[in-house]
């Protein structure tokens, strides 16, 4: 079976993000960029699948600029097979995203589209159950375990409250969440025979999906910061600041 | 006349706190989205009396279904009989709670309604626009919905939960008929299995205080031993880190942070905790953090307002004593 899995680039979480002067943006000049955390955990578990023999063919898509080539790159390098480049220079949320990937499942013969639950900049989570309805697909969002097993996927999902299972027959959609399982790293000599992997670029108009976008960002601000409290020196002095100045106990 | 329809988020006909934070969001969007009224939506077994107790909170109507389809949540059949309510009471926008059903199946609706989507609210601005946070929450983004049906879901953290007000009398069930395809949802597959963590402490999510242990209890039996006491003692709540639910201390539904639930409670002590900032996203709207790390340069102590440096299996408890002494 063949299995999608849409990728975004995203900065990396471990850098402090700054604004442009204007608000418009954050400052990307020079900054690190990594493959979304839970695109990275989608695609190992795409790995795994195909090297239980489940998953015959792996195909990445991911909706951005030129640049993106070098994250897709790593990706593939990490064991997927082929990946297809949707250029985009604009904006785009996780609407135009999730029409996009929905027009290329058409085109392909897929079984299965693994995406993260959340992009790490938008933090939408919106994408997968977007490309859920409109393929009309079932979807089983915030997976810890996926198992797949004549025609249907038995997925556990990170749920309020615990944790919940549920049985869906093939062609799905899945999201991955943190637990699912830890990410490899892809090996050097795999990053140049990454090079040679299909790599299609495309855009959005061969596919006939249009650019807009329904959530326009009009400004980012950063929030208030919390001032720092003071440090105390005993667990008798913690109580009585609870008691007499917090007036929390 | 349009309306804001609420999804009415309810445990067995007993009405999630976060529900009505929702509505607090619905009742701002009002005059801003030039809605004339709020009505009201319940599915699953209990809803009836969750649609009826919701009219007391100011809808002017409720509907509800009970039927088999939606005995278990699932997004395919919930999704198309929200849509389907929308469309019968003339709602251009569905509000409903950031939990994690709210957040699978808000999105589902969207489509069905050829609506945008604004995930995880925080305000809403008098011109329309709503803030909602990105990037763990480091960053605020004013957004517009640039459509004419709006989805949002709602962090509860943000808006106080609204307080009963008069509201209309007609709770109503919902028809099924409307929408042929529902009948057809079964084939989107069923659920299979259910862990639900034990309950017998206040909810994670609306509870006054918590208690969080992070990768530094070092153990299941460690978090056990000295931060189950440590919560009791205080009647709190029991969060984690990432660290410590990956490592297995502690139940995945616990974790507060960016990627887990947000928590916004009066007092909040985290124990062992280094305070990434995907951990901070989670908890810095607390009124009051206390802080218990052996590192003084470990970055929670930006935000704590009460910092102890020290060996948490030594003052933890030390503070359990001291607290279940007070209160005795
Ligand atoms: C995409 C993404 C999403 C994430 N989402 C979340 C999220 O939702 N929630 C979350 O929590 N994290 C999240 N994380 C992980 C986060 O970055 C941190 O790795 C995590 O919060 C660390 O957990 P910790 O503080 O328990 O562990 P550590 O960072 O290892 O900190 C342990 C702390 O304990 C202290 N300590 C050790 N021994 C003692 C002792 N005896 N007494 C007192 N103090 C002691 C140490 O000084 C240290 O500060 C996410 C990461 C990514 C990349
Ligand atoms: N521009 C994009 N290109 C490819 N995949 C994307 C893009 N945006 C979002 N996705 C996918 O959708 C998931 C959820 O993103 P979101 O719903 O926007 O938070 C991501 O983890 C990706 O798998």
């Amino acid at each position: 079976m063949k299995i999608l899995v849409p990728v975004k680039r995203v900065p990396d979480w471990q850098i402090k993000l700054k604004l442009l002067p204007d608000g418009s943006g954050i400052q990307t000049d020079g900054i690190k960029w990594i493959l979304n955390t839970f695109d990275e955990i989608a695609v190992e578990e795409a790995i795994r699948l195909k090297e239980k023999g489940v998953v015959t063919e792996i195909v990445l898509v991911s909706i951005g600029p030129e640049e993106v080539r070098a994250r897709l790159e790593y990706a593939l390098a990490m064991g997927a097979d082929s990946a297809i480049l949707i250029k985009h220079d604009g904006p785009a949320d996780s609407d135009l995203a999730s029409r996009a990937i929905a027009e290329v499942f058409k085109k392909g013969d897929y079984s299965m589209i693994m995406l993260g639950k959340q992009a790490i900049d938008s933090d939408a989570n919106q994408t997968a159950q977007l490309v859920a309805a409109r393929l009309n697909l079932p979807q089983a969002c915030f997976a810890s375990k996926v198992v797949v097993e004549g025609g249907a996927a038995t997925v556990t999902r990170e749920v309020d409250g615990g944790l919940e299972t549920i049985k869906v027959p093939l062609p799905c959609v899945v999201s991955t969440d943190l637990r699912l399982n830890e990410p490899r790293y892809a090996a050097l000599p795999n990053l140049m025979k990454a090079k040679k992997k299909p790599f299609e670029v495309i855009t959005l108009d061969s596919l006939g999906v249009s650019a807009d976008v329904k959530v326009r960002v009009r400004g980012l601000s950063t929030p208030s910061a919390r001032k720092a409290g003071r440090k105390v020196s005993s667990v008798q002095e913690l109580v009585e600041a609870l008691q007499n100045e917090a007036k929390v106990l | 006349m349009t309306s804001i329809l609420l999804y009415i988020q309810h445990v067995d006909g007993k009405v999630l706190k976060g529900t009505l934070s929702a509505l607090t969001a619905a009742r701002e969007l009002k005059g801003p989205w030039k809605a004339d009224t709020i009505v009201g939506i319940a599915l699953g077994p209990g809803a009836q009396s969750a649609a009826q107790e919701m009219l007391s909170y100011g809808l002017s109507s409720a509907r509800y279904s009970e039927d088999a389809l939606f005995q278990r949540y699932r997004a395919e059949p919930y999704a198309r009989a929200i849509a389907l309510a929308a469309r019968e009471t003339s709602a251009s926008t569905v509000v409903a709670l950031a939990s994690s059903t709210g957040k699978d199946v808000l999105p589902r609706v969207a489509v069905l309604l050829d609506a945008a989507q604004a995930s995880d609210i925080i305000g809403v601005n008098g011109d329309g626009s709503v803030r909602r946070p990105m990037y763990a929450g480091n960053i605020i983004a004013e957004v517009e919905l640039s459509v004419p049906h709006r989805v949002v879901t709602v962090r509860s953290t943000a808006f106080a939960p609204a307080l009963q007000e008069g509201g209309g009398s007609e709770c109503s069930e919902l028809s099924l008929a409307g929408d042929p395809e529902l009948h057809e949802q079964p084939r989107f597959g069923e659920v299979v299995g259910y862990e639900i963590s034990k309950a017998d402490r206040p909810e994670l999510s609306d509870a006054s205080v918590v208690v969080s242990g992070g990768r530094a209890l070092g153990s299941a039996e460690n978090f056990e031993k000295v931060v189950f006491p440590l919560a009791d003692a205080f009647g709190a709540a029991i969060g984690a880190s990432r660290a410590a639910v990956d490592s297995g201390y502690a139940p995945n539904d616990w974790q507060v942070g960016q990627t887990g639930k947000v928590v916004a409670p009066n007092l909040y002590i985290s124990v062992g905790i280094s305070g990434a900032i995907q951990h901070l996203a989670g908890m810095k709207d607390s009124k009051v953090i206390v802080a218990i790390n052996k590192d003084p340069d470990a970055p929670i102590f930006e935000i704590a307002d009460y910092g102890l440096v020290a060996d948490l299996f030594a003052v933890a408890p030390e503070l359990t004593e001291k607290v279940l002494g007070l209160r005795s």
